[in-house]
């Protein structure tokens, strides 16, 4: 091989005969083309020569003293391993037998006597062709396998990177089994899975369009959305929305997510269920041992805008035992070795041959996998069983060091005072929220109470330390003298303060925040009555923070507010 | 088909054209070849070694038929075909005009050298 890179037409050319005359002639047609030579007079001198020298071509008599030429080129291909080297049998034996018999030794062609010399260039030229073709087959094929082992590895490194973002939920939890091939993961399904503060349990099953890398990435900031969301308490319809804004966001046009999102409650018994485009979920009942399927009805996520975007999910009362399946298409479209794909029809009748429903999950995997024996070896699925269990059942390793996440806050007290030289540049908004969400559940409600505890901070600072009329902003003219107004007492203030008294307790699925806002006021005057939305708080934002809370009174000369709210998980 | 040329001229003109300088050297191994294989034979007929004789006279055959030496050839193809049926009766008288007809051939080129 070296001999013909370094000079593309000199070949080494090996010549076994044991008869000299034969030999001679030989010798010079092979020499006259510009060859080099090598020249044995048997059979264990040609085996010799060939492990020495390493000829390309061995032309080869067939009958000489100690080792013939068939036992010659027996030892020769074995030692010549996967490289091409064709032997040429010299011989004018004509009788079929003997011509078998040098096809079996691993002889390539024959050359008979009296030798032709132009056959013989022909034939050399011809084996020399083969032999490079046959050396450039090998790189590639080598290179390839290079490749291929390289991607695998990349794939395998895509896999660990993915499983710990996807292990930082509760796949683990004791009433879930999922498979997730690597090279679904690869090509672009996604499964995550986590534990509410609240206690019920959120899983998304997705698929990305394509293959590949491009399919894969989506899949990282689906699942960081998705975990950063379910972790802070938000609901399942915040998440798809987040999510599906996200993907509309970042991936090209025409690349999408199916997806199929489960939000469990194990204490109330039932669950909500959002199809965008997978195959359907089945929901399959422990006590009549049947299957109801939950069919798309969305888009998939990525797809439209946010406005047009439908988070209407489907709900069902669940009984201890049931058991929920999501899956990709990865299933559907398995194909066996005849081309046939598995299909929906299968997969319902390994349902209706289940007998035992503890065994399900392990049935339809094998199930598919049994029906795709010898066809393609790369499997692409992805599934998941969430089974309906009693609360204290669900054991997830992701609920013990969640702390944060889990638990939080539950049951604290907090005052804290604004003084003079803070009111013109501090704003105690955000400090005071940042409190609030240590509450898990009072995370779904930042909304609301940043509205609450803005209304009730501005009506003390202004009506109560800054002593301005709210009956001021009546006309618009009124508007601007109003701020004007402020501005300038904000500058001169050097006394008054505004008092923040939040006191919070809790059960596991709901709490009450009790807020108490006292300013250095006057107060002001307003009827002993304890209702409100007189005329006497108009302008003060009062009526919008009742429809908030559960209670909002006023005590003392009006200089103080209590505000009662309550927040439940899964409202 | 009988074959009565002693000599192919023609391939002899090629095989002068191929081996150049080396065309004496291979008539003198011929010569030395063909001496050889002729005691060869003698032996292995006289020893009723059937295969041996089949083995020698295909060789010889093979050599002659590269220089040319057509009739020769076909003298040689009887020996093979004899020893491979394993009837060597007579083959002592045919060996003779194996040698007679090398004698010959040897003669006719040593004078074209």
């Amino acid at each position: 091989m070296s001999s013909s890179r370094a000079e593309p037409h000199q070949l080494t050319v090996l010549i076994a005969d044991d008869t000299d005359t034969d030999r001679l002639i030989l010798e010079s047609i092979v020499k006259k083309e510009g060859h080099r030579v090598i020249s044995a007079k048997d059979g264990v001198e040609a085996v010799a020569a060939f492990e020495n020298e390493h000829p390309d071509i061995v032309l080869m008599d067939a009958l000489m003293p100690k080792l013939d030429g068939f036992g010659a080129a027996r030892q020769i291909k074995a030692l010549a391993g996967e490289a091409l080297v064709p032997i040429i049998f010299l011989t004018s034996l004509t009788d079929t037998e003997s011509l078998v018999q040098c096809l079996d030794a691993g002889g390539d062609d024959f050359l008979s006597k009296p030798y032709n010399r132009f056959i013989l260039q022909a034939k050399i030229k011809a084996f020399n062709r083969m032999r490079e073709i046959h050396a450039t087959m090998l790189a590639q094929r080598d290179q390839i396998s290079l490749h291929n082992d390289h991607l695998l590895q990349e794939q395998t490194v895509a896999k660990q990177v993915f499983d710990n973002i996807a292990h930082s939920g509760c796949l683990d939890a004791t009433n879930v089994k999922y498979y997730l091939s690597p090279l679904a993961v690869f090509n672009g399904d996604v499964l995550v899975a986590a534990m509410r503060p609240s206690g019920s349990m959120i899983v998304l099953l997705g698929d990305f369009t394509g293959h590949g890398l491009p399919a894969a990435i989506g899949a990282m900031p689906l699942a960081s959305t998705f975990y950063g969301m379910a972790r802070k308490g938000f609901s399942l319809r915040d998440i798809l929305r987040e999510i599906n804004q996200k993907l509309k966001d970042i991936l090209p046009v025409g690349v999408f997510c199916c997806a199929s999102i489960m939000d469990i409650n194990f204490r109330k018994q039932r669950i909500k269920v959002w199809n965008g485009g997978l195959p359907d979920c089945f929901l399959y009942r422990a006590a009549s041992a049947s299957v109801e399927s939950i069919a798309s009805t969305h888009l998939p996520l990525g797809v439209v805008g946010d406005k047009d975007f439908r988070d209407d999910c489907q709900h069902f009362a669940l009984e201890r035992g049931d058991r929920f399946f999501m899956w990709s298409d990865g299933i559907h479209e398995a194909r066996n070795a005849s081309g046939d794909m598995y299909g929906e029809e299968r997969l319902r009748q390994a349902f209706t041959e289940n007998e035992d429903p503890e065994s399900l999950y392990d049935d339809v995997l094998a199930s598919v996998q049994r029906f795709i024996d010898l066809g393609e070896k790369d499997d692409d699925l992805s599934l998941i069983e969430v089974k309906m269990d009693a609360p204290e059942n669900i054991v997830s390793q992701s609920n013990v060091v969640a702390g944060s996440g889990g638990r939080g806050l539950r049951g604290w007290t907090l005052d804290f005072e604004v003084k003079p030289d803070s009111f013109a540049y501090f704003d105690p908004l955000p400090l005071l929220l940042n409190v609030l969400v240590e509450v898990p559940g009072l995370r779904l409600y930042t909304g609301s109470l940043y509205t609450i505890l803005a209304e009730l901070y501005s009506n003390a600072l202004e009506h109560g330390v800054l002593g301005l009329d709210s009956s001021l902003k009546a006309s618009a003219e009124g508007f601007s003298n109003y701020y004007q107004e402020r501005k300038r007492r904000l500058s001169e203030v050097r006394e008054g303060y505004v008092r923040f008294c939040l006191e919070h307790h809790s059960d596991d699925d709901k709490g009450t925040l009790n807020i108490k806002v006292s300013d250095s006021g006057e107060g002001f005057d307003r009827t002993p009555s304890k209702s409100f939305g007189s005329d006497a708080y108009s302008g003060r934002g009062i009526s919008l923070i009742s429809t908030l809370c559960e209670s909002i009174t006023y005590v003392g000369n009006g200089n103080e507010v209590h505000v009662v709210f309550t927040w439940e998980a899964d409202a | 088909m009988h074959v009565d040329t002693h000599l192919d001229l023609e391939a002899v003109a090629t095989l002068k054209e191929i081996m150049e300088d080396d065309f004496a050297l291979l008539i003198e191994t011929f010569v030395n070849d063909g001496t050889e294989r002729l005691a060869a034979l003698a032996l292995e007929i006289e020893q009723g070694d059937a295969d041996a004789v089949r083995r020698s006279a295909h060789s010889f055959k093979g050599s002659s038929s590269n220089i040319g030496a057509l009739h020769l050839a076909e003298l040689c193809l009887h020996l093979e075909t004899q020893g491979s049926a394993g009837e060597l009766a007579g083959l002592a008288d045919h060996l003779q005009k194996v040698v007679q007809e090398f004698s010959l051939v040897k003669q006719t080129l040593i004078e074209l050298l």
